[in-house]
């Protein structure tokens, strides 16, 4: 394989990327180690501690069912300060526009980013646009970043996780992934599915009253519910145990993921968190998610079962028992 | 009912495996069965139904991933074709992947190549259609249940008179490397899972000569795992009862004669030829080429192009394990030097291939 090629693989949020971050980004920009690798960096500033973040956008289609690119980046960027129990404060919005664009379109996604920014109780307080030739771009990319305030005492991260905590999720599995898929051109496949695209920091508020029981929360975006956790067991050197038949997943979807052959714990979520509790609250937090409008279908998925160097198993819905790795390659390239 | 659930009941899997122990206690050889389809080898790891047999009852994979078998010279081949200018390559996505002798589709497509991943052969046709200044080559590898959609998007070229749709095949058929395999006294195979879908185009009267000419037991078996459960338990009973018959699970889809129209568009559209497998050779008899009728759709005789030079990777047991021989954990490149993100062999890059789902699953 030639080494020098970037490929698409290397954007899936799975193996290659996580190869191309600690062998080249990360060694060159920062040296940030595994541990504290998380949604967004938590710095201090004069006493207070505020999450920073940064997430680019690409997706194709920019308009599909349950959003476009611009609520993916207001809501992507709140849920990433979420994730860290941040209270979302300021973001900017960066442009890069194709030309012959329509403007038509651009004034549709920037007028649902302010609703979404309202919505989710951020300002959108800088900017910046360019616009590039035709076809060096595809019509639209976003970039945002994001900066929240994180309270004294809220201690969230990926390497909190402990032999018997918690997995749980706030609702159904790969409606994102397979919305945009099925809204990609000439992909026939007669669902309604809508992506679950959403801002999760009033969810996360409400989790947070959970004080030192919550121990992680991630959102499971590019590379789906099985890449998150293997992340979150690396980090956390622990063993993940999953069990299929708790999975919350719509019908159209396990319909879609068995026609195409894509495993639904592989696809992208936009509206989605897992949260790790420790095991005493955990059916607090469960019922604290279903009585939140994001969180009706929340279910506990597994649990950290031990000490490892960082594996995932799933207990399959037939009684059987497998491991679960890493995205490997390119799913769907371009799903957020 | 959703079709999906009912195959997947786990109480009725308990029910198979706890049967199947009960048969089998005692036994102090294990029965070894194949499953020559990529798609049982991976229902196999993605349920853990290994997991539920007792040790007793081995199941090894076998050479039925088409991806898997197809050799560095087709790719080598197609890589050359994306490189001539104004051409296109149509193909399902697996196939971007494979490494061919120095590189793969994957990195042409990084270097300017025009690769596009299609569903359907006649998503490619469709392609050809509105571009009727590129030349667009599909990429036709699969057994009998893949090739019968090629033969018809060949037949959809002709009748909308496109003179720019062609089809580089690699086609190949099940039953002959069967019983080839079959005689192998390194394998001493029990007993053959048939594929599910192969078996609704070309019947499950195609094992017959397997079964009453070898002395194989044949379950056609569907792809659920209630389906592989009882697919097994129907091969010990014919172990423990000393037969072998044809017998088929997957009634609900495949028949005795299979399909019938679909083997007229094979028999029209192809002709039989050898063809090479990758990592076991040529095999007289189980290739698929197309017919000298619709030779200006074949790339291979349309488009003439160079080469580069064949370059096997040394190391990569893919043949072995292709054959069932040894499992991946054995080769010594299985997730050190040969990952899904940078394989040497076709096995880790197929969704069907045994290494892939040995990967995936298995660690």
């Amino acid at each position: 394989m030639d080494k020098d090629l970037i490929l698409l693989g290397h954007g899936s949020g799975g193996k290659l990327s996580h190869a191309l971050l600690d062998d080249l980004i990360i060694p060159t920009l920062s040296g940030i180690p595994v541990a504290g690798q998380n949604d967004a960096a938590v710095v201090e500033v004069g006493g207070q501690r505020l999450a920073f973040t940064t997430d680019s956008y690409v997706v194709d289609p920019i308009f599909f069912p349950g959003g476009n690119i611009g609520t993916l980046a207001v809501n992507g960027t709140v849920n990433d300060l979420a994730m860290m129990g941040a209270r979302s404060l300021f973001m900017s919005v960066g442009l890069i526009l194709e030309e012959g664009m329509s403007r038509r379109e651009l004034a549709t996604i920037l007028a649902s980013m302010r609703e979404a920014a309202d919505l989710a109780g951020i300002a959108i307080v800088t900017g910046d646009t360019k616009v590039v030739p035709r076809g060096k771009a595809d019509r639209l990319f976003i970039n945002t970043s994001g900066v929240g305030a994180v309270e004294n005492g809220v201690e969230i991260n990926g390497c909190n996780a402990r032999v018997g905590d918690k997995i749980i999720i706030n609702g159904t599995i790969g409606d994102h992934g397979i919305a945009v898929l099925a809204a990609r051109e000439g992909l026939e496949l007669g669902t309604d599915i809508e992506s679950d695209c959403a801002a999760l920091n009033g969810l996360v508020a409400e989790l947070l009253h959970e004080g030192e029981y919550l121990h992680v929360l991630r959102d499971p975006t590019r590379g789906g519910v099985a890449t998150t956790l293997k992340e979150i067991a690396i980090q956390s050197r622990v063993t993940v145990t999953l069990r299929e038949e708790s999975l919350p997943l719509k019908k159209g979807v396990k319909g879609v993921c068995s026609i195409l052959g894509l495993d639904p714990l592989y696809v992208a979520n936009e509206g989605k968190l897992l949260a790790i509790v420790s095991p005493e609250r955990a059916d607090a937090a469960l019922e604290r998610m279903r009585s939140h409008p994001l969180g009706r279908d929340a279910a506990i998925i597994g649990e950290v079962t031990a000490v490892s160097d960082g594996r995932v198993q799933l207990e399959t819905s037939v009684g059987g028992m497998r491991g679960v790795e890493m995205l490997a390659g390119e799913q769907l390239p371009r799903i957020c | 009912m959703n079709y999906l659930d009912e195959f997947r009941d786990r109480q009725v899997v308990l029910g198979f495996a706890e049967r199947i122990r009960g048969l089998v206690a005692g036994r102090t050889t294990p029965m070894t069965f194949m499953e020559i389809c990529g798609t049982h080898t991976m229902a196999i790891y993605q349920y853990g139904i290994r997991s539920l047999l007792p040790a007793e009852v081995r199941l090894i994979s076998g050479p039925g991933c088409p991806v898997c078998v197809t050799p560095n010279g087709y790719v080598d081949r197609a890589i050359a074709l994306a490189r001539l200018p104004g051409t296109v390559i149509a193909t399902f996505g697996d196939m971007v992947r494979v490494p061919g002798s120095s590189t793969s589709l994957m990195e042409e497509r990084a270097r300017g190549a025009d690769i596009r991943i299609v569903y359907s052969p006649l998503d490619a046709v469709a392609l050809a259609a509105r571009n009727p200044q590129l030349r667009v080559v599909f990429l036709g590898v699969g057994f009998e249940t893949t090739a019968p959609a090629i033969a018809g998007s060949i037949l959809a070229a002709e009748q909308q008179g496109l003179a720019n749709y062609f089809v580089l095949t690699a086609h190949k058929t099940i039953p002959v490397p069967m019983q080839i395999l079959a005689a192998d006294p390194e394998l001493s195979i029990d007993g053959y899972l048939c594929p599910a879908h192969v078996s609704a185009i070309i019947g499950a009267n195609a094992y017959r000569n397997l079964a009453e000419g070898q002395g194989v037991p044949c379950v056609v078996t569907g792809f659920e795992p209630t389906d592989v459960m009882q697919g097994v338990e129907m091969l010990v009973r014919q172990v423990l009862a000393g037969e072998s018959r044809v017998e088929n699970q997957y009634r609900r889809v495949v028949t005795a004669e299979g399909n019938v129209r679909a083997q007229a568009v094979l028999a029209q559209v192809f002709t039989t030829c050898d063809v090479e497998w990758r990592g076991i050779g040529v095999i007289p008899g189980s290739g698929l080429k197309i017919a000298e009728t619709y030779a200006r759709y074949d790339a291979e005789r349309a488009i003439p192009v160079a080469v580069e030079e064949l370059r096997e990777h040394r190391g990569c047991l893919c043949g072995e394990i292709l054959k069932g021989k040894v499992s991946p954990f054995d080769c010594p490149l299985f997730a050190t030097t040969c990952t899904p993100e940078a394989p040497v062999g076709a096995c880790m890059v197929s969704s069907e291939g045994t290494c892939a789902a040995a990967y995936k699953y298995g660690r």
